[in-house]
């Protein structure tokens, strides 16, 4: 990829989601956007956006029925860059008890409800506190605030995928990253400027990682929507 | 830990901001993804849009204020006002706002919060419910002396115009069992007024249902914040008229609040 390019960037309509608000986070952060709705869609783009709210069994019917589940497994397994935002990230573990439903498998662990948490669902700016240092969260405050709004979480087994944690009632894990798999409980395109540097962050990650791709990898010309 | 939001409501008709109903009618007050992209450079944790419009004709607009403002402003966006059906919501959350909030239609049909729940999640569903105070009822030999003697609101809808019979603490909980996921829980007796919120009435309501509520109506300094949370146990706080007659900023309610030893999102991370 070319220095002057901006790294192309899908994201999965899956029909679970505000495609717009992630969209245009992604375009204020540096990125050209499109939506993809089916494998065609991800022709020559160089990262993935998984975005969601809502439940998890849907969801899954939702991308079997697009014929988006292997081409995104095929993509992880690749290491090939790819963001999990709130639903999207649950679904990147191996079951939910959302509906107790069978999710992508990428991640050993499962998503299971926020237990003990004295609100439900846990809506609002929330602290997110590093486990490690990650370059996602690079020019970022530790226990910075991002905004949340789920009822569920994952429970990686690998504990070392985790990047943060967050307190509701009890710790969960709020950001996970595993080679260019990267996973977070909030919503960094509703999360103000802390979100905002989040985003870019990752943009540069997606940047990096075509790099290392093997030279020519990347060339085709991006199919979709695009979202200006 | 889970900060208390601080959340401006913006009136907005036929696509402008208007000062709310219940004050002298000075002018117009702007554009609201202007002054939904201010508020959230100066810290608020959230947007309220009340979609005000008098004909239906007007609804189209609050859609576009919504894609304006979802592409400036990277914070959470809801909209109240005249959204009754499953396709409504539907096609405001596709302008990018990340709630809905329901009160007429809600009383209405109740089953409209179960629907747009199903279809969108619970996180997604804002039950608004207004209240208004009933006078004691007198002391009764058919009932207990604490049932008697205790407050009741009833429920209003089209402004405080209507009553409805229901008893508000009891909507709330139905509300929440139908599939809001939040509670929008605003006094008309106080809404306007400048007096402070009725933290007995967020009290009644916060203590009986899980999800978060949000006070309203009322509010005429910080402190009234603080006292929404500390004896409300309200989780996000709304106003209007004390933000947009710029009487204090978000900046001076999130000191005040953090001075009284809530969390909150600081506004110079936020501006960071």
């Amino acid at each position: 990829m070319s220095a002057q390019r901006p790294p192309v960037v899908a994201v999965l309509d899956y029909g679970a989601a505000n495609m717009v608000s992630i969209s245009q986070a992604l375009v204020a952060a540096g990125a050209h956007a499109v939506v993809a709705t089916d494998a065609a869609g991800l022709q020559g783009v160089d990262a993935i956006v998984v975005p969601g709210v809502g439940a998890a069994a849907p969801a899954m019917v939702h991308l079997r029925e697009r014929g988006l589940l292997e081409p995104l497994r095929e993509w992880v397994r690749a290491d090939r860059p790819c963001l999990g935002i709130c639903l999207g990230y649950q679904l990147f573990f191996d079951r939910s008890a959302e509906g107790d439903a069978e999710t992508l498998g990428l991640l050993a662990g499962r998503t299971l409800a926020l237990e003990g948490a004295p609100t439900l669902p846990h809506i609002g700016w929330n602290t997110v506190e590093a486990v490690r240092p990650h370059p996602l969260f690079e020019g970022i405050a530790d226990g910075s605030h991002f905004y949340f709004v789920h009822s569920f979480a994952p429970a990686p087994e690998d504990e070392t995928v985790v990047v943060a944690r967050t307190t509701h009632g009890r710790p969960f894990v709020s950001a996970v990253a595993s080679g260019s798999l990267y996973g977070l409980q909030f919503h960094p395109e509703k999360s103000d400027e802390a979100g905002q540097r989040l985003l870019a962050n990752f943009l540069r990650l997606v940047v990096a990682a075509d790099g290392k791709v093997a030279a020519g990898g990347t060339g085709a010309v991006a199919r979709g929507a695009v979202v200006s | 830990m889970l900060a208390r939001r601080v959340i401006p409501c913006l009136d907005v008709a036929d696509g402008r901001v208007v000062k709310g109903t219940r004050f002298v009618d000075l002018t117009d007050e702007g554009d609201p993804a202007e002054l939904a992209e201010r508020y959230a450079r100066e810290g608020a944790d959230e947007i309220v849009f009340l979609d005000i419009t008098a004909a239906p004709e007007g609804r189209g607009t609050v859609l576009d204020v919504v894609r304006r403002t979802a592409s400036r402003a990277f914070v959470p966006l809801t909209v109240g006002g005249g959204v009754r059906s499953v396709d409504e919501m539907r096609d405001v959350l596709r302008a990018g706002a990340d709630k809905v909030s329901f009160n007429t239609a809600a009383v209405a049909t109740p089953g409209l919060l179960t629907e747009c729940a199903r279809r969108f999640g619970s996180q997604a569903v804002v039950c608004a419910i207004d209240a208004r105070r009933r006078p004691p009822r007198p002391p009764s030999t058919a009932e207990p002396v604490a049932v008697a003697g205790a407050t009741t609101w009833e429920v209003v809808t089209h402004g405080g115009r209507t009553p409805t019979g229901l008893e508000a603490v009891e909507w709330a909980q139905r509300a929440v069992a139908l599939g809001a996921g939040e509670l929008l829980v605003t006094s008309m007796d106080r809404d306007g007024t400048r007096s402070g919120f009725d933290t007995e009435l967020l009290r009644a309501i916060s203590s009986r249902v899980r999800v978060p509520v949000i006070a309203s109506g009322g509010a005429a300094g910080p402190e009234d914040f603080v006292l929404a949370v500390r004896d409300g146990g309200a989780d996000a706080v709304l106003a209007a008229s004390i933000f947009h007659r710029q009487m204090y900023s978000i900046d001076e309610v999130k000191q005040a609040m953090a001075a009284a030893g809530l969390p909150v999102r600081p506004v110079e991370e936020a501006a960071a």
